[in-house]
């Protein structure tokens, strides 16, 4: 079957099988940020946004994003670098195979919530695990982006 | 991984269910549960034309399609004022806000998971099933019948005076739980729902009227020693009986405190 997808803000066309998770649709267009961490649906590596929502690409037929719009870290660069790099100060990350989809998931919590306490930060970012740190640092790098946001 | 050899996007319930008859069709929810077995499947069919991803509230009653996510639950307003954020309570541990925004109330009401947190905390009120063959069915009779191929059209729950408080113990947040424990008070009546025993969720009414009158501390010490007497637990990896018959009474007697009377 055919399927048009708006990645990235580009729109794709391609023929896929039916049972093509959308991962592996946008690693074959080169989109190779988006990880997959767990065959359970538990690791949240995958995550993209789905016409701006997060969801686990991982869980999701490429099938069901036809007509809708996807954004990977690839189409994030510029959203990704204003925290990133706070995170990286605080030393938080160690193999960074997380990364991806912690940095994405965090641009749709600040997207919902731009001032989120450090407990609406945890639960947000419940669902992506890391197998090196203990959260701690993530969370004080975002702390420190949000605080200079302020002023 | 299940493997899927067409993928259709149903027109009307008619087409749903007639594809549904093919022991080799599935429905797709969220597709989460789902993606773990190692179904072949034949025909996945996907209702998301079929308008049914809103909940809808009117004086008398909620209306939720079997396509609305654990996300929007989660969030919506009027949802979370009747259950006293029961809902809310009962849904945000499970996996992440990513899982959330995929996960259906359709697949989870229909799969009657043993350790569902959304079932039990459906059946703390007066809900019901809208089935496309099967009708309106009280949802505490849909948790006992047996896995069909009917097609799940909507939750619809009955707006009647109630009350509501949710709790679970869970080993680390956003694993399955050990126990769940949903308390609702309809209309004067009180009951309590505990699931993940680690069987299905079961409701027990206060038959022996423990909660009559205001609820104190020693009403809701009783009525949570009754419910853990009465309520079957069992044993797995997650916990033992004798922990998770701890556990009813622990979080029985919160919840009753949290909810108060009605
Ligand atoms: C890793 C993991 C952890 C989880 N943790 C929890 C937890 O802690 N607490 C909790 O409560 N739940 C938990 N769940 C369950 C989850 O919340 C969902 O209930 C589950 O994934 C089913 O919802 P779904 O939308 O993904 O359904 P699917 O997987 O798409 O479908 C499930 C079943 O229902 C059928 N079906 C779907 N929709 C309909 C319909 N409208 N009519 C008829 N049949 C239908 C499907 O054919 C399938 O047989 C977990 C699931 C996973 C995979
Ligand atoms: S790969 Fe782990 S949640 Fe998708
Ligand atoms: S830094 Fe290694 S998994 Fe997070």
């Amino acid at each position: 079957m055919e399927i048009t997808v708006k990645l990235n803000g580009r729109s794709v066309s391609a023929l896929i099988e039916p049972d093509l998770l959308l991962i592996d649709f946008l690693r074959a267009q080169g989109c190779l940020s988006v990880k997959r961490g767990c065959e359970t649906a538990n690791c949240g590596l995958c995550t993209v946004l789905m016409d701006d929502v997060p969801v686990l690409s991982c869980s999701v037929l490429a099938a069901r994003a036809h007509g809708h719009s996807i954004t990977t870290l690839e189409g994030l660069q510029t959203e990704a670098a204003d925290f990133v790099g706070f995170i990286a100060d605080q030393g938080a990350e160690q193999c960074g195979f997380c990364n991806p989809g912690f940095v994405m998931n965090t641009i749709a919590l600040l997207r919902e919530n731009p001032d989120p306490t450090d407990d609406e930060i945890r639960a947000y970012l419940a669902g992506n695990l890391c197998r090196c740190s203990g959260y701690e640092g993530q969370l004080r790098g975002i702390r420190n982006y949000l605080n200079s946001r302020k002023g | 991984m299940i493997t899927i050899q067409n993928y259709v996007r149903a027109q009307s319930l008619q087409e749903a269910w007639e594809l549904n008859q093919n022991k080799r069709s599935r429905i797709i929810g969220g597709m989460l549960w789902l993606k773990m077995g190692k179904t072949a499947v034949h025909t996945a069919i996907d209702l998301g034309d079929l308008g049914l991803n809103t909940i809808e509230e009117t004086e008398e009653a909620f209306s939720i399609g079997c396509s609305v996510t654990l996300r929007q639950l989660e969030l919506h307003e009027g949802l979370n004022t009747y259950f006293g954020g029961a809902i809310a309570a009962a849904v945000r541990d499970i996996v992440g806000v990513q899982f959330r925004n995929l996960a259906t109330v359709g697949g989870s009401i229909f799969g009657r998971f043993g350790f569902s947190d959304v079932l039990t905390v459906f059946l703390a009120a007066d809900s019901y099933v809208e089935l496309y063959q099967g009708g309106i069915v009280a949802l505490e009779e849909f948790v006992k019948m047996k896995k069909d191929r009917d097609v799940l059209v909507r939750v619809i729950v009955k707006k009647r005076g109630g009350r509501f408080a949710y709790h679970a113990m869970r080993n680390a947040r956003t694993d399955f739980p050990v126990l769940t424990c949903a308390v609702g008070c309809v209309e004067g009546t009180y009951r309590a729902v505990i699931g993940a025993r680690p069987a299905r969720a079961r409701v027990l009414y206060d038959e022996k009227n423990l909660l009559a009158g205001i609820i104190t501390a020693d009403s809701a010490a009783a009525f949570a020693e009754y419910v853990a007497k009465k309520m079957p637990t069992g044993s797995n990896h997650r916990g033992s009986a004798a922990y998770r018959t701890h556990l009813v009474r622990v979080l029985t007697e919160r919840a009753v405190r949290e909810m108060g009377g009605c």
